[in-house]
């Protein structure tokens, strides 16, 4: 019977069939970090039981670490050392690798777990994260869970698990200029929702994200979870597996040629079929930016601010109104040319080194409006070390950019640094939520390149405007 | 950790029904002080329920300060409830507060499994019923809703009852409350036989580098 691409990844890690319908799915890779693993790992222990092959476990350091230059276990969050600390403790008690603070591997998880070839086409991954589904981009099943179930996995090697429903999104054609992955995700959750994807798990195809780079895929099942999906993932191609070789954790020798052999079967077959098909044309998708408090309010950057009033739906209609009150925006007002306090380029989303190249080919040779807080925090110390090794450092600081070290940093308010009340931020992350990035900062979510025109404008601005000779 | 079984429960609802509800709405995360699962019940929904979060002045606009709402045991919410930050920890604040029950259209798909797993029953009532549940509330706080676990079913004091789905296992999980792990080991045999297999199937999935003590 054809299969779709996520039936073959079920289907092979398959333990058990439980009473009631779920699977109990082995799981191949489990992924921490200090905010919530430590918990589990806590748990665990405090529950008297083992890890259960620790070399297929790992953690990392990026929720609360500082991300200022020479920066220890001491962090801006308050009690935030004994997440560090606890961590680190119980990672080697348990025997788990552990990506620590002054590794030259540490990150953010979703950026170190396929960049040290942890995440493989055709894997199941669980972190209790939920951007998990960003190594989906690979091929892979991941997906984020509650810290309960990690300790879970991490007892029996298994999670129970009700199958998903599917969905196909297929975006045909080709992207215009200055448009990017973050661009193609903002505009699906805008069309169908945040809740749109609830249930299903997605797979994205089409020619258009055939085209894209990997680590521009990354940034598309980044955030299906926004879409409200169990999780998205892609077909594994060349691309994938040119991504892959050589990676400090991926199969070597022998073993990569049989892993590859098997990774080129990881596709929906011709005939699958999907509980839900949604066909985008690509070429229709302008540069994109939320102007609320969820994904899904978001519009074209020379778009307007849509008014409520127009809105039948009377929860909707409550929601966008206080999104505006939140947000301090009128409707039926261009977003375009809003004045900004701050710009963010970071997070699990947008971190990655053709993330900042795209940034500085935009800020090469420029200056960021006056008054303007701009910030850039590689994804993990490797993007970093490579940033720097080709100059991408000085063009962001020469721009009027910080220049961070790699971690979550303020893709998230953890208690300590924050951009203020009423501040406008124009962010490369993920979640605009009300006081994600600080108690009352407004966050406008967009596409790196467009943060970096903003940065310069001093105003939520159309990158297609700003463009370098090299983008 | 060990859990409290859900079977009835009747208590005061509270009606919070806001679209897209996140986990860092529930629970703000420098709410999320200690590596620890306990108290985080006094965060829960910091920014809306205090005026100013540092001293704890309550906002009295926001329902659960709200006379006859203050007890609440059962919350009905809207579309996408618990979407967003995969923390648990928006889970233990609800628990710790004393919430049995969550109402809402629908859930996001982490917070409804971790809800499940630390007692608290996530209920799926279509949006119309919940917006008449609300009014009805809203109308006469205090007001209290029966839910019924076996029974599947929510009940009203003026007699209305409306079905709800759930799928096996998780009822079982909240019924029995349940060890999950313990539950899985009965099949442990299968997961060691399946592992042994695999081994010879994908043996690059298992051939990694050793574990090494890294950094500091
Ligand atoms: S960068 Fe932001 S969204 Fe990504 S894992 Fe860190 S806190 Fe979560």
């Amino acid at each position: 019977m054809a299969q779709t691409l996520a039936d073959k990844i079920w289907t092979a890690h398959a333990v058990a069939e439980l009473d009631g319908g779920a699977t109990l799915l082995y799981i191949d890779r489990i992924f921490l970090h200090e905010r919530t693993g430590s918990i589990a790992l806590k748990g665990l222990e405090a529950a008297g039981r083992a890890v259960r092959e620790p070399g297929l476990v790992f953690c990392t350091m990026d929720h609360i670490v500082d991300t200022f230059p020479g920066r220890g276990d001491d962090t801006r969050m308050p009690g935030g050392r004994a997440f560090i600390t606890t961590t680190r403790e119980a990672a080697r008690a348990a025997g788990i690798h552990l990506f620590d603070i002054g590794d030259p591997d540490q990150g953010i998880v979703h950026v170190v777990s396929p960049e040290q070839g942890i995440a493989l086409p055709g894997t199941t991954l669980v972190c209790p994260d939920s951007h998990t589904g960003t190594v989906g981009a690979l091929g892979a099943l991941a997906w984020g869970i509650g810290s309960t179930e990690a300790e879970h996995a991490m007892a029996t090697r298994t999670l129970a698990v009700t199958r998903p429903k599917q969905m196909r999104v297929s975006f045909e054609g080709q992207l215009a200029f200055g448009v990017t992955a973050k661009d193609m995700i903002l505009a699906l959750i805008g069309a169908h929702s945040a809740a749109g994807g609830v249930g299903y798990v997605v797979e994205f195809a089409g020619a258009a994200v055939r085209a894209l780079e990997m680590e521009a895929r990354f940034t598309l099942c980044n955030m299906a979870v926004e879409f409200g999906a169990f999780s998205g993932l892609i077909a594994p191609d060349e691309k994938t597996f040119a991504y892959l070789e050589g990676r400090p954790f991926a199969p070597q020798g022998a073993l990569w040629a049989q892993a590859r052999a098997h990774w080129q079967t990881l596709h929906s077959d011709d005939d699958a079929r999907f509980d839900r098909e949604i066909r985008i044309d690509a070429s229709s998708i302008a540069p994109q930016v939320t102007w609320g408090t969820s994904p899904q309010h978001e519009i074209p950057i020379d778009g307007e601010v849509p008014d409520p009033a127009a809105e039948t739906d009377v929860n909707r209609r409550k929601a966008m109104e206080r999104a505006l009150e939140y947000m301090g925006l009128s409707p039926g007002r261009p977003l375009a040319g809003t004045p900004i306090d701050a710009a963010f380029i970071g997070s699990c989303t947008n971190s990655r080194l053709s993330d900042l190249r795209a940034a500085a080919a935009v800020l090469r040779g420029r200056r960021i409006a006056e008054g303007v807080r701009a910030i850039c925090v590689p994804g993990s110390s490797r993007v970093k070390a490579a940033a720097e090794a080709e100059g991408l450092d000085r063009v962001f600081t020469e721009a009027g950019f910080e220049w961070r070290e790699s971690g979550c940093s303020m893709c998230f308010f953890a208690g300590g640094e924050s951009f203020g009340r009423g501040e406008r931020v124009i962010t490369s992350t993920n979640r605009n939520f009300e006081n994600r990035q600080g108690p009352g900062t407004r966050s406008h979510l967009a596409s790196p390149t467009t943060v970096a025109a903003s940065a310069l404008a001093g105003r939520i601005a159309d990158v297609r405007e700003f463009a370098g000779e090299d983008t | 950790m060990s859990m409290q079984p859900f079977r009835r429960h009747r208590g005061i609802a509270a009606p919070l029904v806001r679209i897209n509800i996140d986990t860092d709405a529930i629970i703000p995360s420098r709410e999320m002080k200690r590596v620890s699962k306990e108290g985080l019940g006094e965060g829960l929904f910091a920014n809306w329920r205090y005026s100013d979060v540092a001293t704890r002045e309550e906002n009295p606009d926001f329902v659960l300060n709200q006379a006859g709402f203050r007890e609440a045991s059962i919350l009905l919410g809207g579309v996408n409830f618990g979407c967003g930050s995969s923390r648990e920890h928006a889970v233990w604040a609800l628990a710790d507060f004393g919430i049995r029950a969550v109402v809402a259209p629908s859930f996001g798909s982490i917070f409804y499994g971790n809800c499940v797993r630390n007692g608290i029953l996530p209920v799926r009532l279509e949006e119309a019923v919940i917006a008449g549940l609300a009014e009805h509330l809203e109308a006469a706080p205090g007001s209290e809703l029966t839910i019924d676990l076996p029974e599947q079913v929510l009940l009203t004091d003026d007699g209305s009852r409306y079905g709800f789905e759930i799928d096996p296992p998780d009822k079982e999980m909240l019924l029995e409350g349940l060890d999950q792990i313990a539950m899985t080991l009965r099949h442990d045999e299968a997961i060691r036989g399946f592992m042994a297999r695999d081994r010879e199937a994908r043996p690059w999935i298992y051939a990694i580098p050793a574990p090494r003590a890294s950094g500091a």
